[in-house]
């Protein structure tokens, strides 16, 4: 493992096992986080985005599963790991954002309660060390320390999200996950937080994944970005890249679905259909019902990621031979 | 189900209609617009409070104050701002779900506290029905989606026999994009997708025939790939059924995408309310040019102010009179926090409720 | 009747979080609409698809099959009593505390009957009172307790009160002097009066539940299309409770066969009518317990098992309307099929 590599992702692949059958989530994906990068992986809902985040950070319940592949954090394979051995690293090394401040927040804590139990949890027993971290979390992203001692109802929505931020802080980690944070926030709000993160990773140099469905969110803040579809990852390249020439005809529908306040109103058509069901995966490219430039080839045979330009495309149109024998 | 569906949709409509250019001279900045049309829809000084905290306590909540806002026929509005701007409020009003506190509704020119018995109100709920949010509630999850349509005909449409109530289900369905829509109207709410869950939704307003649909954010919870096609569905209701669709929202975007008309709401206020292409390009409003400034738009580069304004609306309980937004502004004047401002109408069929704006002047407040 | 498990949700088909899939599988945070088996609280309940549907979750769960064949078990008895204990129950032929024979299956009691008659013969009346409290008391709390959310105001104020009042009041104490009024309870009297009694817990269960539906979007969309309220709460609100419902008649059948044993034995029921209660009665004054032990052990384990199959049953609807109740199994490394 290279130095300055903070997370490696190895062919993972996440399963629902159920009486019923198995549902592969999260197909075989794979990719390195370096120290300090901002990764946003993007996608419809059933994309399998939020599952592998969980199973990178360990989370995953039953009857979910990783079935196959490895997540090597800091040189040690998560996978397998038992709960103690994880608790160790938990918060320390890698913390999670969760979507809803709501859901994550105990609703009968103060904040500064909550605070208290995280870093107990982690060996810090000093009331002056905790009270200072605390407050320093707190200032750091831009709320009063006396808001300590306020419930999670008594917070707005933005400063809600943005103490599960502190939270997530206080031990500096090295790699934070954050799943869809801003999605319960009006577009300032939004903003204003995604500009703080930011400014945060700058300051403390953790590196970042960032799950979410909005795509204009993460292109002015993430150094790559992997868009995922029915499991798999369809495209991953620069961030920059992807924005100004997206390759895989998912990720140009993507882009074009969200329309533009500024430049000429045009009519758009989005993608017309649905996912697919994961439980019952069609041969071939995952994308073949609903892309507007398929070929006989892609209802047939499944194409792999091929590359082109440094960025990864999982398209016959970029790789694999083209259209192939007929 | 194997076979993957290539669903056919309806060709997309031209969301984008000419419209007349306004004209190029600004109006003097004087007395709050009359408006002698009286529209499909009008409200004059509309307002609704609610009483919070306990028995004890006598504070009230000031969810929508004073508005007045006008939806013509054929047109969609759309009525955006964040979340505690009262927008949700006004489309409750407007659907008869509260009753207001203050001011008046006027539908084809006659008042909603003139409608006395069932059979004007039943008949009010025709004309004006609304579609909700959430794809996952608004469904009732015990019935088939034709239970919702067919009961809305049966209550409205009492002339309709079964077999024309079936029919005229068949017709809504596919006229939102359900197709096969005998088939579909056969499923449960748990075997459609949040996408068509709101598709059915706005076929059961149209079962209605109604004149004005008020769509309180229908496609916020859905993929965006898939509010596209949402959206593409109202504007053809409003080109081929003659529909008009007040579209409450807090993507401006979209709102650009699909209105007529735009009207912004801060704080139970109107702040700025005219033609969407004209407010959007040529916003007087402060609130407005920092809406527009926050819109995350990938094709244009990062706009960030040194301060950038955190997004905090504030909860208007026993306000004091002033502008609600003269904390976020840094536009305001002394007149800002003692003068509750007028929706004054600075260009042709263009107000804004703003001490400082001025028809001409580009007075930027956020970048 | 005090019950210690908490009301039963509604789920919510296709969980919030995953939008956009029709059969939408499983979202990380748990929710599950797994097709086959009946969403708690949804679905339609009624028609043919839905009663196979509920007998495959029923022979698919061992605590619902337990439960199913021991109920199954004691209706027939009910219902069919001559056909399997061939002697009257009441005749006092016999000899007196006769021991197990061939003749005699269960014995004779110290007043010279055939036990295993009057245990067989004894089942009806339980069964009876059962369902008649079990459904009596679920529809009066149904129409109290929905009501009183949905109506709220002054409405809600009255009926809360009456439920309130009645669930202060401590059941057994009040079941003892009610039937110590009416100088004998035949089953019908018992069926009333446990009924009129007992309903308050179930109302103010299905009170708070259409509170938390109250707001539901379907409920205003009701609202908005023109529906009446009576409408909205027969139609809209009831069928998406019908888990619940289930659980409440389940519960209050439990109860109804403890409680009219209970009050059988202490001697206010009618001491001529032949139920398991009552016959615990007439062992316990022909002290039984030195004497013929089985006259008391046999009704008691009858009651037990009818209380077990009604408490089986009430916890198997609980884990099919919410797998996340489930027991965990032991996953099976399946072998992934992968799309080649």
């Amino acid at each position: 493992m290279t130095s300055g590599t903070v997370l490696e992702v190895r062919d993972l692949s996440v399963s629902y096992l159920m009486d019923r059958g198995t549902t592969l989530a999260v197909d075989d994906v794979s990719f390195d986080l370096s120290a300090g990068e901002f990764l946003g992986i993007v996608g419809e809902s059933g994309c399998g985005k939020s599952t592998l985040l969980f199973a990178i950070a360990q989370l995953l319940v039953t009857p979910a599963e990783i079935t196959s592949g490895s997540v090597t954090f800091k040189g040690r394979n998560m996978v397998g790991l038992t709960d103690k051995e994880l608790a160790a690293v938990r918060w320390r090394d890698m913390s999670v954002v969760m979507q809803s401040a709501m859901n994550a927040l105990n609703p009968v804590k103060s904040i500064g309660a909550q605070f208290t139990d995280a870093m107990r949890a982690h060996g810090v027993a000093s009331k002056g060390e905790i009270a200072e971290r605390s407050a320093e979390v707190l200032r750091m992203v831009g709320i009063d320390p006396l808001h300590l001692k306020s419930y999670p109802h008594q917070l707005s929505g933005g400063m809600r999200q943005r103490s599960m931020i502190a939270m997530a802080m206080l031990f500096t980690p090295d790699l934070v996950i954050m799943d869809e944070p801003t999605s319960a926030l009006d577009v300032v709000a939004q903003r204003s937080l995604m500009v703080q993160i930011k400014e945060l990773q700058e300051q403390l140099g953790f590196a970042i994944i960032f799950v979410t469905h909005d795509m204009s969110l993460v292109s002015h803040f993430s150094d790559r970005l992997m868009v995922m579809y029915g499991g798999v990852v369809a495209e991953f390249g620069a961030t920059r890249q992807v924005f100004d020439t997206p390759l895989h005809p998912y990720s140009i529908g993507l882009l074009d679905a969200f329309p533009s306040i500024r430049g000429p109103r045009v009519p758009l058509t989005g993608i017309p259909g649905s996912p697919p069901d994961l439980a019952n995966i069609p041969p071939g490219c995952r994308f073949a019902p609903r892309c507007p430039k398929v070929m006989a080839r892609c209802e047939v045979e499944p194409p792999e990621l091929y590359q082109v330009d440094g960025t990864l495309v999982r398209c016959f149109l970029h790789g694999g031979g083209g259209p192939g024998d007929d | 189900m194997t076979e993957p569906q290539r669903r056919s949709m309806p060709p997309a409509p031209s969301p984008v209609r000419p419209r007349p250019a306004p004209a190029p001279a600004p109006a003097p900045a004087t007395a709050e617009p009359a408006r002698p049309a009286p529209g499909l829809l009008r409200t004059e000084g509309l307002t609704k409070h609610f009483k919070i905290g306990g028995a004890m306590s006598r504070r009230t909540l000031h969810a929508v104050d004073d508005v007045g806002l006008t939806i013509g026929e054929q047109e969609i509005v759309a009525l955006a701002g964040e979340s505690g701007s009262g927008k949700s409020t006004v489309a409750r009003l407007l659907a008869k779900l509260y009753k207001p506190t203050a001011g008046e509704i006027y539908f084809q020119g006659k008042p909603l506290s003139g409608l006395h018995g069932r059979r004007d109100v039943l008949a009010y709920r025709g004309d004006v029905p609304m579609v909700f949010q959430d794809p996952f509630a608004s469904i009732n999850p015990v019935f088939r989606v034709s239970h919702g349509v067919l009961r809305c005909l049966k209550l409205h449409r009492p002339d309709l026999s079964a077999g024309q109530r079936r029919e005229e289900a068949e017709r809504v369905f596919t006229a939102v994009g359900l197709i096969p829509a005998s088939e579909v109207l056969q499923r449960f709410p748990h075997e459609l997708s949040g996408g068509q869950r709101q598709r059915v939704g706005f076929a059961q307003a149209l079962a209605l025939r109604p004149k004005l649909i008020l769509a309180d954010e229908p496609v916020s919870m859905l993929d965006v790939s898939i509010r596209i096609g949402l959206l593409n569905v109202m504007a053809s209701l409003r080109d081929s059924q003659g529909v008009s669709i007040l579209y409450i929202t807090h993507d401006i975007a979209s709102a650009r995408y699909v209105a007529d008309r735009l009207i912004v709401m801060y704080a139970g206020h109107i702040a700025e309310a005219g033609p969407t292409e004209e407010v959007l390009s040529r916003p007087r409003h402060p609130y407005t040019q920092l809406l527009l400034s926050a819109v995350p738009d990938p094709r244009a580069p990062l706009r960030v102010g040194a301060e950038t304004d955190r997004g905090e609306p504030p909860k208007v309980v026993d306000p004091a009179p002033g502008c609600r937004f003269r904390w976020r502004c840094p536009l305001a004047i002394d007149e800002c926090h003692t003068v509750t401002p007028p929706l004054r109408e600075l260009l042709p069929e263009h107000s804004a409720a703003c001490h400082v704006a001025r028809a001409d002047a580009e007075t930027e407040a956020f970048r | 009747m005090a019950t210690l498990r908490t009301p039963r949700e509604t789920g919510e088909p296709g969980g919030g979080a995953e939008v956009g899939q029709p059969e939408a599988v499983v979202s990380p945070t748990g929710a599950i609409a797994v097709a086959g088996l009946p969403l708690a609280g949804g679905g339609s309940i009624t028609g043919a698809r839905s009663l196979r549907r509920m007998g495959r979750a029923i022979t698919a769960n061992r605590k619902a099959t337990v439960g199913a064949v021991l109920l199954a078990f004691f209706i027939l008895l009910a219902l069919f009593p001559g056909v399997i204990a061939h002697d009257d129950p009441n005749a006092e032929i016999y000899h007196r505390l006769l021991g197990l024979s061939s003749k005699h299956l269960l014995g004779t009691t110290a007043l010279g009957q055939d036990m295993f008659a009057q245990v067989v013969y004894g089942a009806r009346p339980v069964l009876l009172i059962a369902f008649g409290v079990g459904l009596g008391a679920t529809i009066i709390a149904m129409l109290i307790g929905v009501t009183a959310a949905y109506v709220g105001g002054a409405t809600d104020g009255t009926l809360n009160l009456l439920t309130d009042v009645l669930l202060v009041i401590p059941l057994f104490p009040l079941l003892i002097i009610i039937g110590s009024y009416l100088h004998g309870a035949g089953t019908l009297v018992m069926i009333a009066v446990i009924t009129l009694t007992g309903w308050s817990y179930t109302a103010r269960q299905l009170r708070s539940q259409t509170l938390s539906l109250r707001n539901r979007d379907y409920l205003e969309a009701a609202k908005v299309r023109g529906e009446r309220r009576l409408y909205v709460i027969c139609v809209e609100i009831i069928p998406t409770m019908t888990s619940l419902l289930v659980a409440a008649f389940l519960t209050n059948a439990l109860y109804a066969v403890l409680f009219s044993s209970a009050l059988q034995f202490i001697g206010l029921g009618d001491p001529n009518v032949i139920s398991w209660g009552t016959m615990l009665y007439w062992a316990e004054n022909n002290e039984a317990f030195q004497v013929a032990p089985l006259w008391i052990i046999v009704p008691g384990l009858c009651i037990v098992a009818l209380g077990a199959a009604f408490a089986l049953l009430n916890y198997a609807f609980d884990e099919i309307g919410n797998p996340a109740l489930r027991p965990a199994r032991k996953m099976r490394k399946a072998r992934v099929q992968r799309a080649s």
